[in-house]
C-alpha cells in the first residue's frame, strides 16, 4: 500500500484540479446567485479543445514544452469564449427571472453540451497526447510525485495567484467585488455590469479548461461525460469552502481530493470499500448543508441584503 | 438641465409614479418631499435608468435618454448616492471611491477629486483603508456621496441622505450639499426630511401616491399653510 504522504500527493493533485473548477463555480455564484451547472462541461470542452489543438498543430507528436504551453492556452481561451457565448445566450436573457428557472436553464445547457459531443464525438474515451515527457521522481524516499503532478501544482498555483490578482489588485477585479455585492450600485458607479458578469464567465471557464488539459496529462482519457463527476465534485468543494469564497474554492478542492484518496487508500481499515470514492464529495456536502451551510470559509452573516 | 414630461412606471400591475413632470435647471438645488412611499426613490431610480418609464419622456441637457443603460448616463454625467447607502461593504473606502471614478481613465485627475472628498468628509481619510461595512450609518452615507461625486456628475441626485441619522451627522451632511452646490453641481435632492430639505434648496416639488401635486420655490412652500401641516408638523 501506498504511504501516508504518497496518499497527500495524489488527494492534492486531484485537489488542485478540483480547486480550479471550483474556483469558475464560485466567481459565478458569487456574482449572480446562479449556480453553473455546465460548468463541469466546461472542463470537458477544454480537454476537448486541446485533443484536437494537439492533433492539428503538431503537438501530439511528441511531448514539448511549447506544445504543452500552446495546448494550454488555447484551450483557455477557447473555453473563455465558449463560456462568455453560453452566458450571454443562455443565461442573459432570462437573468430576471425566478432563480428556478436559471437553474433548469444551467441543467438544460449542461445536457445539451454533453449530448452535442456524443452525438459529434461519440461517447468512447479517447487517448489524450501526452504533450509532458513523463517522470517520476523519488520524494522522502518513500513516496514518488510525476512530472505531470509537478505541473499540476506548478500551473493551478500560478493561475490561482493570478486569479487573486485580477480579484483584489485590478480595477476589473474590484468591479466584479463590487457587482457580486450589489449590482444597481455597480451601475450606478459607471460599471457596465454585463461586460463583468461575462468577464467572470470567461475567467472562471479558462480555468476549467485549464483543468481539462491538466487532468489529461495525468491521466490521458477524455470524454464527452468526464465533466459531470468532477464538475459535481468541484461543485461541492466549492460549498464545502463556502460558495462565493475565493479562497474557499481551493481549500474546498483540496480538501475533497485528500478525503477522495484516503478513502481509496485507508477506508477498507476502516470497513469503507474503495468503491466509495465518488460518494465522499457527496457525503461531505450532506454534512455541510447540515452543519456548516455557509461552508468553511463562508461569512456567518448573510452580506446581501 | 434634466426634464420629466408626464413620466409613468410601474411595478407589474402597480402604478407607482402616475404621469409625473418636472425639471431641474443648472446649478439649483431642486428637492423632491413626499411621505413614505410616494414615489420618490422610484423617480430617482427611473431617471438613472435603473428602471424604465411605462410612459413619458425623460431628457438630459436636451437629449432623450429614455431607455438608456445606467451605466451610459453616468458617462453623459448623471450620478446618485442611492436610498439605504448602497456602499459596497465588502470593498475599502478607498476602493468604494475608486468605483465612483470607474469611468475616468486620468490617474491624477481621481487622486485629486478623492483628495477633495476627503477634505469635505475627513472621517473618511481616516477610515480609507477600513472596509465600508464597518462603517457608522453616517459614515456610509458620506461615502455614498463622496462615491457618487468622484465620477466630478453634472447631476447629483441624492436619496434621503439624512434618513436614520444623528441630528448633528445630519447638519454635516446638509452642510456637505451646500458645498456641492457652491462648486456648481446641480443637485435633486429627494428626502422626507422636508424642514431640511426646502432650508437647503431653490425650488421643491411635493410628491403625494405618485402624482406631483404642488410646486414651488423652497421659501414659499416652507411657508405655505398645507405644507406647514402635512410636512412640516407646525
Ligand atoms: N420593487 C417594488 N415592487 C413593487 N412595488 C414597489 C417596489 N418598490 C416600490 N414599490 C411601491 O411603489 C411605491 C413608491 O415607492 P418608493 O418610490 O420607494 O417611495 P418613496 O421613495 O417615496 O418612499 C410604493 O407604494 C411602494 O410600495
Ligand atoms: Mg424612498
Amino acid at each position: 500500500m501506498d504511504t501516508f504522504v504518497q496518499q497527500l500527493i495524489n488527494g492534492l493533485t486531484i485537489g488542485a484540479i478540483y480547486a480550479l473548477i471550483a474556483l469558475g463555480y464560485t466567481m459565478v455564484y458569487g456574482i449572480l446567485r446562479l449556480i453553473n451547472f455546465a460548468h463541469g462541461d466546461i472542463y470537458m470542452v477544454g480537454a476537448f479543445v486541446g485533443y484536437f489543438l494537439s492533433f492539428q498543430l503538431g503537438f501530439a507528436a511528441g511531448p514539448s514544452l511549447v506544445g504543452l504551453s500552446v495546448v494550454l492556452v488555447g484551450s483557455m481561451i477557447a473555453a473563455a469564449l465558449v463560456g462568455m457565448a453560453i452566458e450571454r445566450f443562455a443565461y442573459r436573457p432570462i437573468r430576471k427571472y425566478a432563480r428556478m428557472t436559471t437553474l433548469i436553464t444551467a441543467i438544460g445547457v449542461s445536457l445539451l453540451i454533453e449530448n452535442l459531443f456524443v452525438a459529434k464525438l461519440g461517447a468512447a474515451p479517447r487517448a489524450f497526447p501526452q504533450l509532458l515527457r513523463e517522470q517520476s521522481y523519488t520524494l522522502f524516499g518513500n513516496a514518488a510525485i510525476s512530472k505531470s503532478q509537478i505541473l499540476i501544482f506548478a500551473v493551478s498555483v500560478l493561475l490561482t495567484l493570478l486569479l487573486q490578482w485580477v480579484i483584489f489588485k485590478t480595477k476589473v477585479g474590484t468591479a466584479m467585488r463590487a457587482v457580486s455585492f450589489n449590482l444597481n450600485s455597480a451601475k450606478l458607479m459607471g460599471i457596465n455590469t454585463d461586460f463583468i458578469i461575462s468577464f467572470t464567465f470567461a475567467l472562471g471557464s479558462a480555468l476549467a479548461a485549464a483543468a481539462g488539459v491538466l487532468t489529461a496529462q495525468y491521466n490521458p482519457q477524455i470524454d464527452p461525460l468526464m465533466g459531470i463527476i468532477t464538475g459535481l465534485k468541484a461543485f461541492v468543494a466549492a460549498v464545502l469552502g463556502g460558495i462565493g469564497n475565493i479562497p474557499g474554492a481551493v481549500l474546498g478542492g483540496l480538501l475533497i481530493g485528500i478525503a477522495e484518496t484516503f478513502v481509496v487508500g485507508y477506508g477498507q481499515n476502516v470497513g469503507v470499500p474503495t468503491t466509495f470514492r465518488d460518494a465522499v464529495a457527496f457525503a461531505i456536502l450532506i454534512l455541510v448543508l447540515l452543519f456548516r451551510p455557509t461552508g468553511l470559509l463562508g461569512s456567518t452573516v448573510q452580506e446581501k441584503v | 438641465m434634466l426634464s420629466l414630461d408626464n413620466v409613468s412606471v410601474n411595478y407589474g400591475a402597480i402604478e407607482a409614479l402616475t404621469g409625473i413632470s418636472l425639471h431641474v435647471d443648472k446649478g439649483e438645488v431642486v428637492t423632491l418631499i413626499g411621505a413614505n412611499g410616494a414615489g420618490k426613490t422610484t423617480t430617482l431610480r427611473t431617471i438613472t435608468g435603473l428602471l424604465q418609464p411605462r410612459d413619458g419622456k425623460i431628457s438630459f441637457e436636451g437629449e432623450d435618454i429614455g431607455g438608456r443603460p445606467t451605466h451610459r448616463l453616468v458617462a453623459k454625467g448623471i450620478s446618485m448616492a442611492p436610498e439605504g447607502r448602497g456602499v459596497f461593504a465588502n470593498l475599502s473606502v478607498r476602493e468604494n471611491l475608486q468605483m465612483g471614478a470607474y469611468l475616468k481613465k486620468d490617474k491624477r485627475a481621481i487622486a485629486s477629486e478623492m483628495e477633495r472628498v476627503f477634505q469635505m468628509f475627513p472621517r473618511l481619510k481616516e477610515r480609507e483603508s477600513q472596509k465600508a461595512g464597518t462603517l457608522s450609518g453616517g459614515e456610509q452615507q458620506m461615502l455614498a456621496i463622496g462615491r457618487a461625486l468622484m465620477s466630478q456628475p453634472r447631476l447629483l441626485l441624492l436619496d434621503e441622505p439624512s434618513l436614520g441619522l444623528a441630528p448633528l451627522v445630519v447638519h454635516t451632511i446638509f452642510e456637505a450639499i451646500d458645498e456641492i452646490k457652491s462648486k456648481g453641481t446641480t443637485i435633486l435632492l429627494v428626502e422626507q426630511n422636508a424642514h431640511a430639505a426646502l432650508k437647503h434648496s431653490d425650488r421643491a416639488y411635493v410628491l403625494e401616491t405618485g402624482r406631483i401635486v404642488m410646486e414651488g420655490s423652497s421659501k414659499q412652500l416652507a411657508v405655505d399653510p398645507r405644507i406647514k401641516e402635512a410636512y412640516l408638523g407646525e
